[in-house]
């Protein structure tokens, strides 16, 4: 399925701000890899660094309160993304990696029209001339099947609905071949069915176009359609990582255990009890609990869990994993992981 | 958009009547007579006067040569001020002295304010734009007075010392039709001056229409593109910040063609406001009458034209 050697290396990412109350440390010790042709899912509450992640690997943040970990490598064609210079990295946006945002609503410019927001894009990464970039701007807006892309391409955002803004944020992060496509929540403000079209036209382009895709998401729903891998993060750090079908099979931390549990399944009507909740909050991040961040709200915390933190560590048990195929790699921040269950 | 202007135009048109009769009244409810006569005025005196001046006449006569003087753009009543000089002459040299040095104040103050609130909201509350802001509040908060007593001392008594040549007037006014130089000589101090006075307001006005805008989620779409930060901000803020800005400057425009009373007063720039100052003090009934006539006029169509720039500036604003 992926190629060996991956795309995208995330290495010990740890992303800091500066704010107000001093330093808060909103992603540590991340790390990662992207290979292409793959969809990873990244998934996690609100406020476990899944955006703050994905935003320092196309160096998005504000960087004046934004400060990285002095070993944090981001590894993208053989360079570190957060040793470029500014200039260094437009070449980068929206070029080698393309982002579409949760929002379409608001994600594009309302005063100017769809035709030159993609336009932008090919002007700033292409050589082409002026009705070449035309032509192209019509073709991507054909890719995302677009409908009557001549006549679109002259409309302003608000005479398009939510999906077909959509379309648009797609056909900018994809008109000049990025290989690495960051979704952030894609489908989050659109309706069930425009949800569904979404995610298959974004596989159907992955197909199409090699693009490795991140998908950020907090919808397990959207994980089980469209990731090939999937990281779940809580507060800040990686505390599993494993292909789709195994974290919804065989789910080895508690926190992907009770995310899973949380979820209504669909099959399943009438007298179901209340569907079960994760009790207590997400942890604040300028007060961390020592040890696992997860023991104060896993029923299978021991002492130690208070004490130490667990390292991620792999418990693949596939046969292809001695082979060195990390794509099937399992991995897992916990001291007492759940049983493995034989496939 | 032709249809629209057209529509609106007819649809002011009762409104501009209706301004117009309401100034009239007004300006009747004291007797306009008595501020020409002498002293004790005999009643044949008064008469004779109120003839001359077309008062006696039926008020809807009056009101309708004032419309006809508006629409014929002919205002050929004396001023009382100075006699034999008709209102009309009078607006003809007046009023452009006053737009060479509003208009380049207002077009220079715009720039600048909005480069100046720009660079502050991109940069908002760090250093950079504390200290603007700090500037911003103390430039606004010093009297207008204190400017023009500064830039006269320093711009028209120092500077010249300094360089050993002339740089600006302090006092008076040649036209720079007979030769550019003037234009300069004797309007660019008072020009700066009033650019500095309004930049402080504006600079903050503007600053938090930027905020607004930096905040929006296309910013950071442009940025995934790979914008630069003056694209950014000169293609993809400026547009969308465009109808505030507009509404500002348009507000504003009208008052250009009165000039500014302390400035010409200061510089002895013989424009408007120096006109409407004087004829207000001297109850110079035509000129009031027939300068508030075009005023009403100017300020209406700054407002449809204001609409107009709206559905220029934004698409979704339609005009049907």
């Amino acid at each position: 399925m992926a190629e060996p050697s991956p795309i995208l290396q995330v290495r010990n990412l740890q992303t800091s701000f500066k704010t107000d109350r001093g330093m808060v440390t909103a992603v540590d010790g991340v790390s990662f890899d992207l290979f292409s042709g793959e969809t990873l899912g990244v998934v996690g509450e609100s406020g476990c660094g899944k955006t703050v992640t994905n935003k320092s690997i196309i160096r998005l943040l504000p960087e004046h309160v934004t400060r990285y970990g002095d070993d944090s490598r981001i590894l993208f064609k053989d360079r570190n993304l957060l040793t470029l210079t500014e200039s260094q990295m437009r070449d980068v946006r929206g070029n080698e990696i393309g982002m579409i945002f949760q929002e379409p609503m608001t994600a594009l410019n309302p005063v100017f029209t769809i035709g030159w927001q993609i336009d932008e894009a090919l002007k700033y990464h292409t050589k082409l001339n002026r009705p070449e970039r035309r032509d192209k701007a019509i073709e991507m807006l054909r890719l995302v099947e677009m409908p009557n892309p001549g006549k679109r391409i002259d409309e302003y955002p608000h005479q398009l609905s939510g999906g077909m803004r959509q379309r648009v944020v797609i056909a900018i992060a994809l008109c000049c071949n990025p290989e690495v496509l960051i979704a952030d929540e894609p489908t989050t403000a659109l309706d069930v069915t425009i949800q569904s079209q979404i995610l298959r036209l974004m596989d159907k382009l992955k197909e199409e176009t090699g693009t490795a895709i991140i998908l950020i998401t907090h919808d397990l729903g959207v994980v089980a359609q469209a990731c090939d891998r999937v990281i779940v993060m809580y507060a800040g750090q990686i505390v599993e990582i494993a292909p789709v079908r195994d974290l919804f099979h065989n789910p080895r931390h508690p926190y992907t255990r009770a995310l899973l549990d949380s979820m209504p399944k669909p099959g399943i009507t009438g007298h179901q009890e209340r569907l079960p909740a994760i009790e207590g909050t997400v942890p604040s991040l300028f007060n961390l609990p020592s040890g696992c961040r997860f023991h104060d709200r896993c029923q299978r915390a021991k002492s130690d869990c208070k004490e130490t933190l667990p390292a991620l560590v792999s418990i693949t048990e596939n046969e292809h994993a001695a082979d060195g195929d990390q794509t099937v790699q399992h991995g897992v921040r916990c001291f007492y992981p759940l049983e493995g269950v034989k496939s | 958009m032709w249809a629209f202007t057209i529509r609106k135009l007819i649809y002011n048109i009762p409104v501009y009547l209706a301004t117009v009769m309401i100034m009239m009244m007004l300006l009747r409810v004291q007797d306009p007579v008595a501020g020409k006569l002498s002293k004790n005025p005999t009643q044949e005196e008064y008469d004779a006067t109120k003839k001359e001046l077309g008062l006696d006449k039926p008020f809807l006569q009056q009101y309708g040569l004032v419309l006809y003087e508006v629409a014929t753009w002919r205002f050929h009543r004396n001023m009382w001020t100075e006699p034999g000089v008709t209102v009309g002459d009078k607006l003809r040299t007046a009023v452009p002295r006053s737009l060479a040095l509003t208009i380049p104040a207002l077009m220079l103050t715009t720039v600048i304010s909005i480069v100046i609130a720009m660079i502050s909201a991109f940069n908002r509350g760090r250093w950079l734009d504390r200290t603007l802001v700090f500037f911003a509040v103390l430039g606004m908060s010093i009297s207008f007075l204190v400017y023009i007593i500064f830039g006269q001392y320093f711009g028209a008594f120092l500077l010249p010392r300094w360089l050993g040549t002339d740089v600006f007037a302090i006092y008076g006014y040649e036209s720079p039709l007979k030769d550019w130089r003037n234009w300069p000589y004797f309007m660019l101090l008072p020009v700066l001056i009033s650019v500095i006075v309004s930049m402080g307001y504006d600079t903050r006005f503007y600053r938090a229409v930027m905020v607004d805008e930096t905040q929006r989620e296309y910013i950071t779409t442009a940025r995934a593109k790979g914008a630069s930060q003056t694209k950014i901000m000169f293609v993809h803020m400026l547009r969308n910040a465009m109808i505030p800005i507009v509404t500002r400057v348009m507000i504003t425009l009208p008052f250009m063609v009165t000039g500014s009373i302390l400035l010409e007063k200061f510089f002895g720039i013989p424009g408007m406001g120096y006109v409407l100052l004087n004829a207000i003090d001297n109850s110079d009934f035509p000129v009031i009458e027939g300068f508030t006539a075009i005023f009403a006029g100017l300020f209406i169509l700054s407002i449809i034209a204001t609409d107009i720039l709206y559905a220029v500036f934004d698409p979704r604003v339609r005009l049907q």
